[in-house]
């Protein structure tokens, strides 16, 4: 059962990676002078609507968590329009973490709002849904000993290790080399971007390695 | 400048951009044009005081040679050449609020002594256009205005020069040359290009007058001047200058003499290379001149043979090319080799200093102990044996390396009993060090057999403290991060908030759920992490403070507290933002716009008034709560002094007189200010004493702790400028929230509450405008109240308002460690932590700087960093006497 289960997770996983490489190259294929420096603001757009659909596509189809149990319609559009809220409230308030960490305030603006936009589409979305719009739930993953299953564990990992990349991103920035990938906020989103797939990776095996020590509370 | 336009331009003149080596202040400047040679970065301290010069130089050779020298100007000069000049007026360049007298003092001899001309050498340094860029910026209209009445100097002295040509058989040389440049805010001292082009301009009847092409003039080194003007005067270059001719300026001259001032400069550049390079031989400049001093023979062989003939010309025209190749090559290499390193004294300091800090290191689980007792062990004889063997050891290197070094060396340099001191104190040193670490390995083995406590688990936020400082200690190392060390604050205390934030949502919101089990007490860094409480004792400190704290801390705090304890990071990281566009600082994002050149700016005074009133009521209203109310009325007029003071120096107005003009230096005001300092000091103290005596009364203590903290602020709030007055207020009330909303509920341990303020008064430094560059030091600082330039003083109060923020954050952490009474030994463990986290960075800088010696920005960006980080810890070593006195009087008292 648990083998299967890993063996689930690191197929989602591999997905996510492969959403995102996808979205370097098939860009290419449908505009001229696509490349991730010079046209970062649209990679960006399209490397975001490329995580969000594999993790909606996926939520439907493995349903981690099987617990909807009232699924009427009108539940389910509230839900949903909960999720969009909540979406875009993870988008502004990391642009006003941003912007007290030093992002310029005014010029700028669209490509720190686009940096918000994928850092949430990284850690927000694959949260939203498996947990759904439920902040208690959120607030138990992301504190110690929280976690009930080897899905959140994976989630509280990749979230952790986007947020680390972003972070360590922005080191470069003061760094005189002159390289266009030293400029706002490329290195920070391309930190994100290594370090979510950097969680993708791990998360499945450290939880394969460590399976023995690991109990939840619900297994 | 319309005349010195036109002497460029169509005159008989010669200009050129000589180019300064940093430091760009005039002490060093002066040396490197009269000298030729490259002082280094100590003069920067010697700046403001400068002992007189005894290399040789060009007015030392003027001299001998019977020449009657005339200064007026800057007194930096008579200080440098004290009985040099036959008559001179030095002008004090200290008051830089003072632009007009200072050059009215040198242009008020200048009509008698150009009638009388019975002088050989004129040097007239003016210093206006230094004071109005460091009072107002390059872009100030003052400027302008002071531009033209230096055109109108340069034509005075132009004119009766040509006039007098007549009657003298020799020609005249005028030199228009600055001694640095002005950076884009006005200042100087740092190697900007801005600030390192000066002009250098040569005019003389004797050059041809050419149109040419002078828009862009050549790039030539300011260590030039030296030798072009020892060979116009017809005197012998100085000794140890590394410049080269200035050949354009001897072009005209015949060839004979063309290649006898550059025979004289390349055998002087050669010497010196003989005397500093080992293996001068085989330097390739050395080897150009052998050939070109040949060359020149074979010339003069022919010269004497016959005259005027196209064969002279061309080998003529040879050796002078090969001649002016030798000179290049000469200097340049000179200019990389005087910069020698003495590396023997540099290891023996490099060598003390790491032996400090790895006995620091050695001792933190000690330290941080309970009872907090930094035992030093020395008694065993085997020890003492250790001990004069290194003693041994290292005279008889000291005795080898001294007689064998050819270059000077400063520890050889020092008396024995100097160099015998040192070397007891290193090998004392060395032997505590091996006994200590023979006890932690004795010691390790017995606890060892102890229970290791398993709870031993750090928190998100010690591991935050332990990898920020240790990130911030390896970003030392490469030239951009120090440039930029503000943007390495701001970014570890932004995500220090962030930590603190997340640490509060984490106990109010999952702490209502459960009673968290003993060991995540300790995971929740409520109490500490640290390893003081995992060897043995943590688990009866966990039951004792189970004990005092029965009500959770969530249960105590309800409603309106709650919900400011949630908002306080968020409303400190927004102040901290706020702050972060007050004053841009560092090199790359120097030039942005921010709200102090705003501010500042003439247009904005009544803004600038405002703000300044605001933040004196805002840190009036912070400070006063803490008071006895005698020291609260001295505050309100002491604040009240400041701005009275700022409005007499005219950068703030008062809204009854908006437009006075009647501006004065403001020194009863900020003597009446000084008057309040000191009073409230006094009180502090006074209640210090009090407390000692009376031993039980705690409470004194802390008010008297407060007093002086307050002191401390009226003093900075006088010495800051007034655009960084908010800065101040800020840093009071992130104090009061920090105080209020997250160390007292959340009960941090006394190493985490010191290393959070050393990581908010580090980041105060950079907000107050500072950076790790000579040129923002605010000198200004150290002449509030002042008439003259006394040492002691402005080198203390430059050095207080320079360091303001870290100052005022130890201040508070003594003051909120003792006001907490929970812990016994509290502040001695901050004493211990705040010693050990200063002294990290300084001594892994110290090793980095000796590794990189060789670094392409080792003068222009880590020798500035060095002497402020020089200067930091001698202001760390103040404050930790100030713990350690604190503390004795707690003992005393217990």
């Amino acid at each position: 059962m648990k083998d299967t289960d890993i063996k689930r997770l690191l197929y989602t996983h591999l997905l996510c990676i492969f959403s995102i490489i996808l979205s370097v190259f098939i860009p290419s294929l449908f505009l001229e002078n696509f490349s991730i420096l010079e046209t970062h603001l649209t990679w960006l757009c399209v490397c975001s609507g490329f995580v969000t659909a594999v993790n909606l596509v996926l939520y439907l189809a493995v349903k981690p968590n099987t617990s909807s149990k009232r699924s009427s319609l009108s539940h389910k559009v509230t839900r949903f329009l909960k999720c969009c809220i909540y979406f875009l409230m993870s988008c502004f308030s990391f642009h006003v973490i941003f912007v007290l960490y030093g992002a310029p305030l005014i010029e700028l603006a669209l490509e720190t709002f686009l940096f918000a936009v994928i850092l949430s589409t990284f850690t927000t979305v694959p949260c939203l849904c498996l947990l759904g719009p439920n902040l208690k739930a959120w607030l138990r993953v992301f504190s110690r000993n929280g976690v009930t299953s080897i899905w959140e564990n994976s989630l509280q990992m990749t979230t952790i290790s986007s947020f680390v990349g972003a972070w360590l991103g922005a080191l470069p920035i003061p760094l005189d080399w002159e390289r266009p990938w030293q400029v706002w906020p490329i290195s920070c989103t391309l930190g994100a971007t290594f370090g979510y797939v950097a969680g993708l990776v791990v998360s499945p095996l450290w939880i394969y390695w460590n399976r023995k020590q690991l109990t939840y509370k619900n297994n | 400048m319309p005349y010195t336009t036109y002497l460029v331009e169509k005159g008989a003149s010669h200009s050129f951009v000589a180019e300064a080596k940093p430091p760009t202040v005039t002490m060093p400047r002066i040396k490197a044009l009269m000298t030729g040679s490259l002082p280094g970065f100590v003069d920067v301290v010697r700046n403001l005081n400068s002992p007189a010069l005894l290399e040789d130089s060009v007015i030392r050779q003027a001299k001998t040679a019977g020449k009657r020298i005339i200064f007026y100007g800057d007194e930096t000069w008579v200080k440098l050449f004290p009985k040099h000049f036959a008559e001179y007026d030095g002008t004090t360049s200290f008051f830089v609020s003072d632009y007009t007298e200072v050059d009215n003092n040198v242009t008020r001899h200048l009509d008698k002594v150009l009638k009388r001309g019975d002088w050989d050498m004129l040097i007239l340094h003016y210093l206006g256009l230094d004071h109005i860029g460091h009072i107002s910026g390059p872009n100030s209209p003052l400027i302008g205005h002071k531009l033209s009445e230096m055109d109108s100097v340069l034509m005075k002295i132009h004119t009766s020069l040509q006039s007098k040509e007549r009657e003298t058989p020799l020609p005249n040389l005028l030199v228009l040359c600055g001694d640095h440049g002005m950076s884009e805010t006005g200042s100087h001292g740092a190697s900007s290009m801005e600030e390192v082009n000066t002009p250098l301009i040569l005019i003389s009847s004797a050059f041809e007058r050419k149109p040419g092409d002078i828009r862009h003039p050549k790039h030539v080194q300011q260590t030039d001047v030296a030798a072009t003007l020892a060979i116009a005067l017809g005197l012998p270059i100085p000794k140890d200058s590394v410049g080269s001719l200035l050949f354009p300026v001897v072009e005209g001259r015949p060839m004979r003499e063309q290649l006898r001032f550059l025979h004289l400069n390349t055998v002087q550049l050669s010497k010196l290379l003989q005397e500093n390079v080992p293996s001068y031989e085989k330097d390739p400049g050395f080897e150009q001149f052998k050939m070109s001093e040949r060359l020149h023979g074979n010339w003069i062989r022919l010269y004497l043979e016959e005259k005027h003939s196209e064969v002279l010309f061309n080998l003529g025209s040879k050796v002078l090319r090969q001649y002016l190749a030798a000179l290049k090559t000469l200097s340049l290499s000179l200019s990389t080799q005087v910069a020698q390193y003495d590396m023997y004294s540099m290891m023996v300091g490099t060598v003390v200093v790491l032996e400090v800090l790895t006995l620091l290191l050695l001792s933190v689980p000690q330290a941080l102990h309970r009872k907090a007792e930094l035992e030093v062990p020395l008694s065993s004889p085997g020890f003492s044996l250790l001990f004069y063997l290194v003693i041994l050891v290292l005279s008889a290197v000291h005795v080898i390396v001294c007689t064998s070094a050819e270059s000077s060396c400063y520890f050889c340099g020092l008396s024995w009993l100097a160099a015998g001191g040192v070397m007891v104190l290193a090998s004392a040193l060395l032997c505590v060090i091996v006994s200590v670490l023979t006890n932690v390995l004795v010691g390790g083995n017995t606890s060892r057999k102890n229970p290791v406590h398993p709870s031993s688990r750090w928190s998100e936020l010690d591991l935050l403290i332990l990898l920020g400082t240790a990130g911030h200690v390896l970003s030392l190392g490469a030239s951009s991060f120090v440039e930029e060390e503000h943007q390495t604050w701001y970014f570890l205390v932004n995500t220090l908030c962030l930590a603190l934030s997340q640490e509060t949502y984490r106990n109010y919101f999952l702490g209502d759920d459960s009673e968290p089990p003993c060991g995540l007490h300790v995971e929740q860094g409520l109490d500490g992490a640290t390893p003081a409480w995992q060897d043995g004792s943590a688990c009866d400190a966990l039951e004792r403070d189970k004990g005092h704290r029965s009500p959770s801390p969530s249960q105590v705090l309800r409603g309106h507290k709650k919900w400011m304890v949630l908002a306080s990071p968020w409303l400190i990281l927004a102040c901290c933002r706020l702050l972060r566009s007050l004053n841009q600082t560092g090199v790359q994002w120097a030039h942005r716009p921010d709200l102090g050149h705003w501010l500042t700016s003439s247009d904005h005074k009544a803004e600038l008034s405002v703000l300044a009133a605001i933040s004196l009521l805002v840190v009036f209203v912070l400070v006063q709560r803490g008071c006895s109310s005698v020291s609260k009325a001295a505050l309100a007029l002491g604040l009240l002094g400041v701005y009275c003071y700022r409005a007499a120096i005219g950068s703030v107005q008062f809204p009854w007189r908006p437009d006075s003009q009647d501006i004065s230096k403001g020194i009863i005001e900020a003597r009446f200010v000084y008057i309040f300092v000191l009073g409230i000091l006094f009180t502090g103290t006074k209640d210090l004493l009090k407390s000692q005596v009376i031993a039980a009364d705690f409470k004194l203590k802390t008010v008297g702790l407060w007093e002086i903290h307050s002191g401390l602020v009226l003093l900075a709030a006088l010495l800051f400028r007034p655009h960084n007055l908010p800065v101040l207020a800020f840093s009071l009330l992130i104090q009061t929230l920090m105080t209020k909303f997250i160390w007292k509920p959340l009960r941090h341990d006394a190493a985490e509450i010191t290393v959070m303020h050393y990581w908010f008064g580090q980041a105060f430094f950079y907000f107050q405008g500072n950076s790790n560059n000579i040129a923002t030091v605010d000198i200004s600082a150290g002449f509030v109240g002042l008439d003259t330039y006394v040492e002691i003083p402005a080198v203390l109060l430059t050095a207080f308002g320079t360091y303001a923020g870290p100052v005022l954050w130890a201040s508070h952490l003594v003051y909120f460690l003792s006001s907490e009474t929970r812990s016994s030994s509290a502040l001695s463990h901050a004493c211990f932590c705040y010693a050990l986290i200063c002294s990290i960075p300084v001594s892994t800088y110290i090793v980095l700087v000796t590794s990189l010696r060789y670094h392409l920005f080792i003068w222009s960006v880590f020798s500035p960093k060095l002497l402020y980080e020089g200067m930091h810890l001698l202001i760390t070593a103040a404050v930790c006497v100030f713990f350690t006195a604190m503390d004795q009087t707690r003992l005393t008292q217990s």
